[in-house]
């Protein structure tokens, strides 16, 4: 008698709950490589996605906003004060501005949250052609950004807004500063995290010294520095 | 139940998958208006939105997590079946014929990570949060690994939405998951395995 052939099934396997385990395991362990694995994909794949769906954030920027209205810049109506301990209280229009010494640079953006832009292409005037004009006194040892987003301040004191790449930027990789980047000007200090490049600016103000700024009263450190600050570094 | 139909969801699977829908949805919504420059433009509300965002996310995971609590032995049972992969499974992943259970392997995969994102989603928004407070809860890395899970659950979203609505051969899945029911015939043609109850 003909027996038909036994042909031997291996058991099922549990792989669904390796996967389930790999997936979560290798998703947690990313917190310690993700951001350096992240950088190399993105240097490969931005310019591509940038072209294809220009409404990804493929530069990497996220735009970071306080209050419920951002800001609307009137070129009209805009103008940027100079005050605090000074000889010469000043304002300056957009146009003004704009005939200051012009200096670009190209600088790496840091968010204390863990998103970078690099080489970012920035357009402006250093802080002290604008200083200057206005013959600060020697009793002001700190600078007060006021931005049009209110209550959005924040301080840098003078030897830190002298490092040779701080600059008010009123351009962004060769166009003028975009509304959610903070038209009409912005303080660019690369060596500090984002939240100290203040956006949107209206008022610079010389005084005594540097307190905290919005982010600094919600437990932001005051020396922002990328890399050796708010829980980042030694 | 009508003749010529069978079971394939009960109620309590119906309403996982439901609760896992209707929260990713909204998370997808307010995550993006988070994420995308131009939508941040447009709403503008960067404070609300983050708080909406968050809030929805715990109760979501919270929500899941009490269907899974009422489901008790049942769901377990529904794991049990999506954790084992026999050797059909295996030649069907390689692109060969071969039957199904009540779940295919395609269905098992898109389950376990979804489970599994559903854990990340969590652990690095609630690091997102607390990051924001607290030093000791911030890592360069978390804001990628919350946008990477983002685009691969977008990825398996869009395929999974494309197979229930559009793909004839395999859109009267949907029945299944919103009436419960899926019609003999269509059972046997694609998960002849499965002996329905």
């Amino acid at each position: 008698m003909d027996t038909p052939p036994v042909t031997h099934e291996p058991q099922p396997r549990r792989y669904g709950r390796r996967l389930f385990l790999a997936t979560v395991l290798g998703g947690v362990s990313s917190l310690y490589w993700g951001k350096a694995a992240w950088d190399q994909v993105t240097g490969v794949i931005s310019p591509v996605a940038s072209a294809v769906a220009p409404i990804l954030p493929a530069g990497g920027w996220r735009i970071y906003t306080i209050s419920g209205d951002m800001p609307v810049f009137d070129p009209a109506t805009w103008r940027l004060r100079i005050g605090g301990l000074v000889q010469q209280p000043i304002s300056l229009s957009y146009d003004e501005l704009r005939s200051l010494p012009h200096v670009e640079q190209v600088s790496t953006f840091h968010c204390v949250t863990g998103w970078t832009v690099q080489n970012v292409h920035w357009g402006g005037v250093r802080m002290h052609d604008v200083l200057a004009r206005a013959r600060p006194l020697a009793s002001g040892h700190a600078l007060r950004f006021v931005s049009m987003e209110v209550p959005y301040v924040d301080y840098l004191t003078l030897q830190q807004a002298s490092l040779h790449d701080v600059m008010l930027a009123y351009e962004m990789d060769g166009k003028p500063l975009a509304r959610e980047h903070g038209a009409p000007v912005r303080l660019i200090i690369p060596e500090m995290y984002g939240y100290k490049n203040v956006k949107w600016l209206q008022g610079i103000d010389l005084v005594p010294q540097a307190v905290n700024g919005y982010w600094e009263d919600l437990g932001y450190d005051r020396n922002a520095w990328v890399g050796r600050s708010n829980g980042y570094g030694a | 139940m009508k003749t010529g139909y069978v079971r394939r969801f009960s109620p309590i699977e119906r309403l996982l998958h439901w609760v896992n829908a209707a929260g990713f949805f909204f998370l997808l919504a307010t995550g993006l208006i988070l994420y995308l420059p131009r939508l941040s433009m447009l709403v503008s509300r960067r404070q609300l939105i983050q708080s909406l965002h968050f809030w929805a996310g715990v109760g979501w995971l919270g929500a899941l997590a009490l269907v899974v609590v009422l489901g008790g032995r049942r769901l377990l049972a529904t794991a049990r079946e999506l954790d084992s992969f026999d050797g059909d499974d295996l030649r069907w992943l390689r692109g060969r014929k071969a039957p199904q259970g009540r779940f295919n392997a395609g269905q098992k995969i898109n389950a376990v990570l979804t489970a599994a994102f559903a854990v990340l989603f969590g652990v690095s928004g609630l690091l997102l949060w607390f990051g924001e407070q607290d030093t000791r809860y911030r890592f360069a890395s978390t804001v990628v690994l919350h946008d990477g899970l983002m685009y691969v659950s977008l990825a398996l979203l869009v395929g999974h939405l494309y197979l229930a609505l559009i793909h004839p051969a395999t859109r009267h899945a949907l029945r299944g998951m919103t009436l419960g029911s899926v019609s003999s015939e269509w059972a046997a043609r694609h998960h002849a395995k499965w002996k329905p109850e």
